[in-house]
């Protein structure tokens, strides 16, 4: 389940806090799925013993007392994980992400003097990064799937999205929304320092993670 | 004693003297007494309903042929689009393919998602509705059998028109959803994107006048007593998949509007550098495309639960439940469009209500899939089990379908969850879910459909292992193709990437899916190899093969004559517990409703909405070239647009309009004809005299779908004015106020002239149409000098909006113009009476509706610059 992209390899709390929701939505939904087809085969094979069960039971119990109590809790703790996953804490560091077909130049509002970069974005580890992300055409998504979830980069608009990354090391980024054919390989990576080395890399060169592009 | 062709212990009983209805009265020279030989009324019937040979197969118009021919184009759609995820399937089964470049690879996959859903899944279940919904209410056809005709060659025509550009190499490449600025044109500068928008609008016409079609059918054409509480449930179900087809599809053919009039003329709805915004089409095309997926899902529903019941010999449990979980979900579908837009930065709370809405849906899901879990449990009470096969090959497509739904549906309830949407949105887990619920809910079910109902169309008995091992091919690599594809998404492929690096981690993964996706083809190549073999070779079938309870299987003959029943029965009890193999013989007989052959006349009875007492005959017109004509004129319009010869469009449009009036003609309101003998001792008027025409209904009906359409233009113009960037425009765009009044006026005398112009048995005619007509002219010419007293509608999104709602009130006023201008031509030749009066009726209702709308719309303005204005920081 590793991999550069992969959302199931979670190197960071708000990409972790998905992945957890993610498995303990599976292990549900397979306890559900079973159970529903063993009472389909129940009844298909079984006619005799589930015929004993009037039809208005199994509607009511099938139908509504089933599900509710399932989707009611899911949908408070979908809620509260959001809220956590969007709340900033202290202080985040800022960053900008700009899409235009079919690469991404990266900012740094909060370390003045730093050039931009291109398809590389450097941040601090074990702190919250605020992405601000735009567009200069189409719409893009900012997708790092090991730090956190995705946003649209829409023309005419910022939307923004916070991001950690626990350890220092690179991970994996992509546009994740169709844009063009040089959709598939608008990635990026994202480069974790730990904090007291972050000004150093962004004073000094990025061109050893210059794109070959 | 009564002939009431019933054959139930019920309604059997309830015919016993003594019950109400007691023997049944003479009646001379009445149809129906049942006297005719079953062969003179059949050859009788045949020849009145017959469609013709050679050239003639063109101007079809019985619903059995255009269904059929529905269906059996869809397949081929379905083929195409089929051979194009095999394409894909290919280019992505392994790391760094050079098999299909990008640009070629974006139109595949574009192609994919519109031709299975636009021209298959869509026009797969019309055709299937429209085949068997007249049979299963009693009815001989739909009930404007020209319109199934004319919305057939749309849909034939529209879907030749995008597969042969994609042949041209100019097909569409912004996939299915077509997102702006994407698909606008400084990024999509060919003409791909105009073939996408105008041939979808194209058939999307086709989609409404089915489903209006489908509406008044359902509402009117069904056999005497047969109340709506007595509807099989494939009614209901179809009934509601209408309704929503009708609010569902204005917004995108708006919307496609819209981009098209910003494509062709540079009118910047969709710019947020000129006031527009990419936003306003996520919203239109979700607002449709939402509301798609269960209106693609319902009618197999529809199939699911009138098959369950057939094989388990009992009606389907907890019918009232199902009905009302269905009806939910309806209105459900309506309110959660905001769950493809997660990650569009919309503020976390609304995105939490709309995430509830969506798990919500989950629960009258929930209580159809245990209502046929629970009549599948009850088979036992059926007198006699052995007569059905256990394992039939329906019921092993019902199989499949529960088990891909039931996953589909789980991973939909994952989706609905707005942070794990954050990752998966837009990954191939999306496009495993999707295929779980589409395949799982549309092509299952409708395997199962066609299965079940081959007898009938085809009059060939079914059987054999091939169709067994068809579905189990089907079935393994479905699930080898699309199980793994969660993971592979999870694991971070985005859809529509043409390619991906060997260090992705993805490579054995979508391996599987390629070589599982093939066993598939394998499968449908298998089932499709049995099912040609059968048709040809195949054994004939026995009548009421499945013994079924409906009445589509108490046809004379398999298939159904044109005609479907050569009397119309009696239904006093609900239409899924009756007795086909009884009921058949004594209608063939000519005993029921309408049971002669006479005047040459296509005839069908009509009832009363709720009730279902017969209060008309409903008088069908016969096979007449003009739907192929009127097709023909409509694909010069669309053509003439995609070429951008405008002058051609509108006169094209005119003739389409002119065509359009030729269409009453032949339906025998040419003199006051009073009460009818329709069998059974009662007397009708035909549908021309009588209080609720299928036209009139009709037309409210369209006025449904017109009002959806002048709502979703009203809520993007003030979308705008409250979210776009660049809102205000720098110069507000004032409006002159005398067109204003004048339009005002002229609206208010409009509906006027034609509420007077036949009141009671007074009929004051020609003055009162001529000034309707004059009054909608007044109304038109008032837009258009609004419309010119605009700033360049290029400048800013604004103004467009304005110019947008001025032209739809400029064109309903032009078409009112010609309803008054069709009710006195009308009226000259002798159509129109204060007894027949439907010309007039149609005016007197759009006039109605028009003053409301209209006055909406001058209003508008108005609106839209204080919420511009409010809206400001």
């Amino acid at each position: 389940m590793a991999g550069p992209l992969s959302a199931l390899d979670p190197a960071g709390p708000q990409a972790r806090a998905v992945a957890l929701l993610w498995w303990s939505m599976l292990a549900a939904a397979a306890v559900l799925f079973t159970l529903v087809m063993g009472l389909y085969l129940w009844a298909l094979l079984r006619p005799e013993a589930a015929a004993k069960i009037p039809a208005r039971r199994w509607i009511i119990l099938g139908g509504l007392v089933l599900p509710l109590p399932i989707l009611l809790p899911l949908g408070v703790i979908a809620l509260v994980l959001g809220e956590s996953i969007l709340r900033t804490g202290d202080e985040p560091f800022r960053v900008t992400a700009h899409a235009q077909q079919w690469h991404w130049s990266f900012g740094y509002p909060d370390q003045p003097g730093a050039a931009e970069t291109i398809d590389v974005l450097h941040i601090p580890a074990g702190r919250t990064v605020e992405v601000t992300v735009s567009s200069a055409d189409v719409i893009h998504s900012f997708w790092v799937p090991r730090l956190g979830g995705k946003i649209d980069a829409i023309p005419g608009r910022e939307t923004r999205i916070l991001l950690t990354a626990d350890d220092p090391g690179g991970y994996g980024g992509q546009c994740g929304e169709y844009c063009g054919t040089g959709h598939s390989f608008m990635a990026f990576d994202v480069i974790a320092h730990p904090e007291a080395d972050l000004a150093a890399a962004l004073a000094g060169d990025t061109a050893p993670q210059e794109p070959a592009e | 004693m009564t002939k009431a062709p019933s054959g139930t212990p019920e309604t059997v009983e309830s015919l016993l003297p003594g019950a109400d209805r007691g023997p049944a009265p003479a009646r001379p020279a009445a149809p129906g007494d049942g006297v005719t030989d079953p062969l003179a009324l059949d050859a009788g019937l045949r020849k009145i309903w017959a469609t013709g040979p050679g050239w003639q197969r063109f101007a079809a118009v019985n619903h059995s042929v255009v269904g059929v021919r529905f269906m059996i184009t869809s397949l081929v759609f379905f083929t195409i689009g089929g051979i194009l995820a095999m394409l894909i399937r290919v280019q992505l089964a392994t790391p760094d393919s050079g098999f299909l470049e990008p640009g070629l690879y974006a139109q595949v996959f574009t192609m994919h998602g519109t031709v299975m859903m636009f021209l298959f899944a869509i026009p797969l279940f019309e055709g299937l509705a429209m085949y068997l919904l007249p049979k299963m209410l009693g009815a001989r056809d739909m009930v404007f059998p020209r319109l199934s005709a004319y919305g057939y060659w749309c849909y034939l025509f529209g879907g030749t028109l995008l597969i042969v550009a994609m042949l041209a190499g100019a097909a569409p490449d912004g996939g299915w959803f077509m997102y702006t600025p994407l698909s606008s044109k400084p990024y999509s500068p060919g003409i791909g994107a105009d073939v996408w928008l105008l041939g979808v609008t194209f058939v999307e016409i086709s989609a409404i006048s089915a489903a209006v079609e489908i509406m008044v059918t359902i509402l009117i054409l069904r056999a005497p007593g047969m109340s709506l509480d007595k509807m099989p449930v494939f009614a209901w179900y179809m009934l509601t998949v209408a309704a929503m087809m009708l609010v569902g599809f204005p917004p995108l053919i708006l919307g496609s509007i819209l981009l098209e009039a910003e494509r062709a003329f540079g009118l910047p709805f969709f710019d947020p550098l000129r006031g527009g915004d990419p936003l306003l089409w996520q919203h239109l095309f979700w607002l449709f495309g939402h509301p798609e997926v269960y209106i693609i899902f319902l009618p197999a529903a529809g199939a699911i639960s009138t098959l369950v019941p057939v094989f388990a010999g009992r009606p389907l449990a907890g019918y009232r439940a199902v009905v009302a979980a269905l009806v939910a979900m309806a209105f459900l579908s309506f309110g959660l469009w905001v769950h493809h837009m997660y990650t569009t930065g919309l503020p976390h709370l609304s995105l939490a209500l709309f995430s509830a809405a969506s798990t919500l849906v989950a629960v009258p899901t929930a209580v159809q899939i245990f209502a046929w879990i629970a009549t599948l449990a009850q088979r036992r009470r059926k007198p006699d089990p052995e007569a059905r096969p256990k394992a039939s090959v329906p019921m092993l497509h019902v199989f499949g379908f529960f088990f891909v739904f039931v996953m589909g549906g789980l991973t939909g309830v994952m989706l609905a969850i707005v942070p794990f949407d954050w990752q998966a949105h837009d990954t191939h887990f999306v496009v495993a879910h999707l295929h779980y619920v589409l395949i799982g809910g549309f092509l299952f079910p409708m395997l199962a459909a066609g299965y079940h109902w081959l007898p009938l169309i085809s009059g060939r008995a079914h059987d054999g292992p091939a169709a067994r091992l068809g579905f189990w091919l089907v079935f393994a690599g479905f699930n080898g193709t699309f199980f793994l594809m969660h993971i592979t998404g999870l694991m971070g492929m985005p859809r529509r990437v043409h390619t991906y690096g060997a260090e992705s981690g993805w490579h054995w993964l979508n391996l599987i899916s390629s070589i599982s996706s093939f066993v598939m083809a394998i499968g449908f190549a298998v089932i499709v190899i049995d099912l040609l073999l059968t048709l040809r070779f195949g054994r004939k079938a026995e009548p009421d093969p499945w013994q079924a309870a409906t009445l589509e299987w108490a046809v004379p003959t398999l298939p159904p004559p044109p005609y479907n029943f050569a009397a119309i029965p009696r239904i006093d009890i609900r239409a899924d517990r009756l007795e086909p193999r009884k009921m058949a013989p004594v209608m063939a007989r000519g005993e029921g409703f309408l049971g002669v052959a006479r005047n040459g006349w296509m005839e069908t009875t009509g009832v009363t909405v709720a009730r279902g007492e017969p209060d008309q005959i409903v008088m069908l017109p016969q096979q007449t070239f003009l739907p192929l004509w009127t097709a023909m004129a409509t694909g010069v319009v669309f053509l003439s647009l995609l070429f951008k010869i405008y002058p051609l469009a509108i006169v094209a449009a005119l003739v389409v309009v002119a065509l359009f009036l030729r269409w009453p003609v032949g339906t025998h309101a040419d003199a006051d004809r009073g009460d009818l003998p329709a069998g059974e001792g009662v007397m009708l008027p035909l549908s021309s005299e009588a209080p609720v025409p299928p036209a009139v209904l009709a037309l409210r009906v369209v006025a449904v779908a017109d009002g959806a359409l002048l709502a979703s233009l009203l809520f993007g113009g003030l979308f705008l004015a409250i979210s776009a960037p660049g809102w205000p425009p720098a110069l507000w765009p004032e409006l002159p106020m005398a067109p204003g009044v004048v339009a005002a006026l002229a609206l208010v005398v409009g509906w006027i002239a034609a509420r007077m112009a036949v009141r009671g048995d007074v009929l004051r005619g020609a003055p009162m149409l001529g000034v309707a007509l004059a009054a909608n002219l007044a109304t038109l010419a008032a837009m258009g000098w609004m419309i010119a007293a605009l700033p360049p509608l290029q400048d800013h999104a604004a103004q467009a909006v304005l110019a947008a709602v001025m032209v739809w009130l400029g064109l309903h006023a032009f078409i009112g113009a010609v309803l008054a201008f069709n009710a006195l031509r009308r009226l000259r030749t002798g159509h129109v009476s204060a007894r027949r009066r439907i010309d007039i009726d149609l005016l007197r209702l759009w006039q109605a509706g028009l003053l409301p709308a209209g006055l909406v719309v001058l209003g508008f303005p108005v609106a839209l610059k204080a919420l511009a204005l409010a809206a400001l920081p």
